[in-house]
C-alpha cells in the first residue's frame, strides 16, 4: 500500500475512533489496581517482634530446598508457545524441570 | 576490636556466620540473638517489600514458596538504591534461572507485568492531547504521523497469557487462562495503572509506535485481524497520547 | 505560622501523624487534633503519579515534616550523591516545615539494607557523621534534625554515651535533634540503663520534634527483655509516662505518632493523637 493510501486508511480510522470516543469513555471499566499504591513504601519501623525470621539459612541448590509452588498455578495449564510443551504447577511436572 | 560495616553486612545477609565480635548486651555479654534482630529486620522488610510488589507471583506459587524464594532473591539482589519503590527489578531474570520454579515458565513475564504496573504508578505525569486536535492533521499527511506516549504507558509482550493470568489472580475476573500469546498494555488514565489487551495483531504496531515510528511504518507490522480504529480509540480515550508530530 | 528565622511554615506544637495513604480522606475531611503530617522522603522520589499529587494537596492543608529513612548518615562510605540530589529536589519542591534523618547506617557497598543499623559512639564515627551532616545541610540549604535510634546491642568500641555523641554532633554541625521517646524506652530497656536519666542528659534545648510509636516485646537468649521498635501498635503506658517526664522539661513540642506496620483504621490512630494532645495540654499548665 502506498503512503497515500495508508494516509486515507488512517484518516478514516481516526474519524471512526473519534466518533466513538465519548461512548468509550463512559463505558470504560474502572478496574482498580490494588496493591500498586502500597508496593515499595519505605518506612523506619523494625520488622515484627520476632528474631527468628531472618536466621534460617537458605540454600536452594543443596538438599535444603524441598518446597514446590503450591498456589493458584496448580489450577492452570499453560502451553509455552516456544516449545509447545504443556506444563502445570503440579509436583510431577515440576520434578521434570528440576536440575539433577 | 570493632566490626566494620563490611563484616556487619556479611553477617546480616548470611545467617550461617556468627554475629560479629565486639557487640554486647547491656551486661557485657556477647550479642547473639540481639544481632538477629537486625538480620530479621533486613530479611523480613525486604521479603514484605517483594510480597507487596509481586502479589500475583505470590498467589501463583503460594505464600510459603514465595517467602522462601524471597529469602534467596534478597540475598542475591539486595536493593541497589534506597528507593524501595523500585525494588525487585531483577525478579524476571531471577525467575528465569530459579530451578524450583522452572515448571512455571510464565512467571518471568508475569513479574515483568507487575514491575510495569509499579513503574507506571510512579511515572511522570503528562497531559494528554485533545483527541480532536488530531482531526486537524490533513488526511494526506496521516502516514507520517508520529505519536508521543505518556511515560506511564508500558507495553509487556509475552508468549503466555499474562493478562489473563494477572486478571484471575488479582480479583479482576475472567476465566481460567488458556494457552496463547498475550500482550499487556499498561495504561494510567489518571493515577491508577491497569493492564489492557490492545487487541489482536496490535502488539507489534504498538511497539513500533512507542519506539517513535510513523503510523505508516508501524502499520506494516500489523498482525491479522488488526483493528486500527479500535486501537486509536483505546489510546485516545485513556490519556495515552501526549502529543504528535509529522514526518517531513 | 512562619518560623521567624527561616520564614518557613513551622511545625505547630500539636500532635502530628505519620501519613499513610489509607487515611487520606479522613485527614482531608476531619483531621481532629492532628495539626501536621510526617512523610518518608523516599516514598516521594518517583517521577509523578498519585504520591506526589497527594503530597502537594496535603501540603496545602498541613505543615509537612519530611523524614528521610535511607540516607545512611552513619555509613562508612560517602553519601550517595544521587540520593542527596533527590533529597534536595524534594525539599526545594515542597519547602517542608522540617527535614529529619536518623543516627544510623543502612547502605554499604551500594547495597541498601532497608534497616536502621547501629553505630559505635567514638571519635571516628563522630567525625564521619558530622562530615555527612555538613554535606547534607549544605546540599539542602537548611539545618536538619537528627533522631536518636532504637538500640538492641552496644559496641565495645564506644567510648561516649549516645547523649554525649548527639550533643557533640549538634555542637559541630548546628543540626537540631529529634527525640524519639519510644526509642529511648526501647534502648534503655534493652541495654539496662535509666530512660529518665537518658532524657535528662539529652540536649533538650535542641529538640525540634518528638516521636512516639509502639514496640513489640521479646526476650534474648538469657531471658532478658528485648524490645523491638516495630511501630505496629499503640504506644505503651510507660512510654506515655516518659513523654510526660520529657514534656515537663521541654514544654510543648511538635509531637508525632508513628504507626508503620499493621496500620489501623483512622479512629485508632486519631485516638493515639488525642492522647498526645492531652499530654501536650498537661505540659502547658
Amino acid at each position: 500500500m502506498s503512503n497515500h493510501s495508508k494516509s486515507l486508511v488512517i484518516a478514516a480510522s481516526l474519524a471512526t475512533a473519534l466518533s466513538g470516543l465519548a461512548h468509550t469513555a463512559t463505558a470504560q471499566e474502572q478496574e482498580k489496581c490494588f496493591g500498586v499504591s502500597l508496593a515499595g513504601e519505605n518506612d523506619c519501623a523494625a520488622g515484627p517482634g520476632t528474631t527468628c525470621a531472618g536466621t534460617s539459612t537458605v540454600d536452594y541448590q543443596g538438599n535444603a530446598w524441598t518446597l514446590v509452588p503450591a498456589g493458584t498455578c496448580e489450577e492452570m495449564t499453560i502451553t509455552d508457545a516456544s516449545d509447545g510443551v504443556e506444563r502445570m504447577g503440579s509436583l510431577e511436572e515440576l520434578d521434570r524441570d528440576l536440575p539433577g | 576490636m570493632m566490626p566494620g560495616q563490611t563484616e556487619f553486612t556479611a553477617a546480616l545477609m548470611d545467617a550461617s556466620r556468627p554475629a560479629p565480635q565486639g557487640l554486647r548486651d547491656g551486661r557485657g555479654r556477647q550479642a547473639g540473638k540481639r544481632f538477629d534482630v537486625y538480620r530479621n529486620n533486613v530479611a523480613v522488610s525486604l521479603t514484605e517489600a517483594l510480597e507487596a510488589g509481586f502479589p500475583v507471583i505470590r498467589k501463583l506459587v503460594g505464600d510459603e514458596f514465595f517467602r522462601a524464594m524471597a529469602g534467596v532473591f534478597l540475598r542475591a539482589h539486595p536493593p541497589a538504591s534506597p528507593l524501595m519503590m523500585h525494588y525487585g527489578a531483577e525478579m524476571p531474570a531471577f525467575l528465569e534461572d530459579f530451578g524450583p520454579a522452572g515448571g512455571l515458565p510464565y512467571l518471568p513475564d508475569v513479574a515483568r507485568l507487575e514491575l510495569a504496573l509499579r513503574r507506571s504508578y510512579h511515572a511522570a505525569d503528562a497531559a494528554p492531547i485533545d483527541p480532536a486536535s488530531l482531526a486537524a492533521v490533513p488526511p494526506v499527511a496521516m502516514a507520517g504521523l508520529r505519536l508521543h506516549f505518556a511515560p506511564a504507558v508500558i507495553l509487556v509482550t509475552s508468549s503466555f497469557p499474562i493478562l489473563d493470568i494477572w486478571r484471575v489472580n488479582s480479583g479482576a475476573g475472567g476465566g481460567a487462562p488458556r494457552p496463547k500469546e498475550q500482550t499487556a498494555l499498561v495504561l494510567r488514565p489518571e493515577f491508577d495503572p491497569r493492564p489492557v489487551d490492545p487487541g489482536p495483531g496490535a502488539a507489534p504496531v504498538l511497539a513500533a509506535l512507542i519506539e517513535g515510528a510513523t503510523l505508516a511504518a508501524s502499520l506494516d507490522r500489523a498482525g491479522p485481524e488488526f483493528d486500527l480504529p479500535a486501537l486509536l480509540g483505546l489510546l485516545l480515550s485513556n490519556g495515552v497520547i501526549t502529543g504528535f508530530d509529522l514526518e517531513d | 505560622m512562619l518560623d521567624a528565622t527561616t520564614q518557613r511554615p513551622a511545625l505547630p506544637h500539636t500532635p502530628g501523624v505519620g501519613y499513610k495513604a489509607q487515611h487520606y480522606s479522613a485527614l482531608i475531611s476531619d483531621p481532629g487534633c492532628v495539626g501536621w503530617l510526617e512523610v518518608h522522603a523516599e516514598n516521594y522520589m518517583g517521577q509523578g503519579g498519585r504520591p506526589l499529587a497527594q503530597l502537594r494537596h496535603l501540603s496545602e492543608r498541613f505543615p509537612i515534616s519530611v523524614h528521610g529513612v535511607g540516607l545512611s548518615i552513619g555509613g562508612e562510605g560517602r553519601l550517595d550523591p544521587e540520593h542527596l540530589a533527590r533529597l534536595a529536589h524534594l525539599v526545594d519542591w515542597l519547602n517542608p516545615a522540617s527535614f529529619s534523618e536518623h543516627l544510623a547506617w543502612s547502605t554499604h557497598d551500594s547495597h541498601f539494607l532497608n534497616d536502621l543499623l547501629p553505630l559505635p559512639y567514638n571519635a571516628a564515627t563522630l567525625a564521619r557523621v558530622c562530615d555527612h551532616i555538613d554535606e547534607l545541610q549544605e546540599t539542602i540549604g537548611r539545618k536538619m534534625l537528627l533522631e536518636n535510634p532504637s538500640s538492641y546491642l552496644a559496641f565495645e568500641a564506644s567510648d561516649m554515651t549516645e547523649t554525649e555523641f548527639l550533643r557533640a554532633v549538634s555542637d559541630r554541625t548546628g543540626c537540631g535533634l529529634l527525640l524519639d521517646v519510644n526509642n529511648v524506652f526501647v534502648s534503655a530497656t534493652n541495654l539496662g540503663y535509666s530512660p529518665q536519666g537518658y532524657i535528662e542528659a539529652y540536649p533538650l534545648d535542641r529538640v525540634g520534634e518528638i516521636h512516639l510509636g509502639g514496640h513489640d516485646e521479646d526476650q534474648d537468649e538469657h531471658g532478658a527483655p528485648l524490645l523491638i521498635d516495630s511501630h505496629g501498635r499503640e504506644v505503651v503506658d510507660p512510654v506515655w509516662a516518659l513523654l510526660d517526664h520529657t514534656l515537663a522539661l521541654t514544654g510543648p513540642r511538635p509531637l508525632l505518632i508513628e504507626w508503620d506496620t499493621d496500620v489501623p483504621d483512622w479512629p485508632v490512630l486519631e485516638a493515639e493523637a488525642g492522647r498526645a494532645h492531652a499530654a501536650l495540654g498537661a505540659a502547658v499548665s
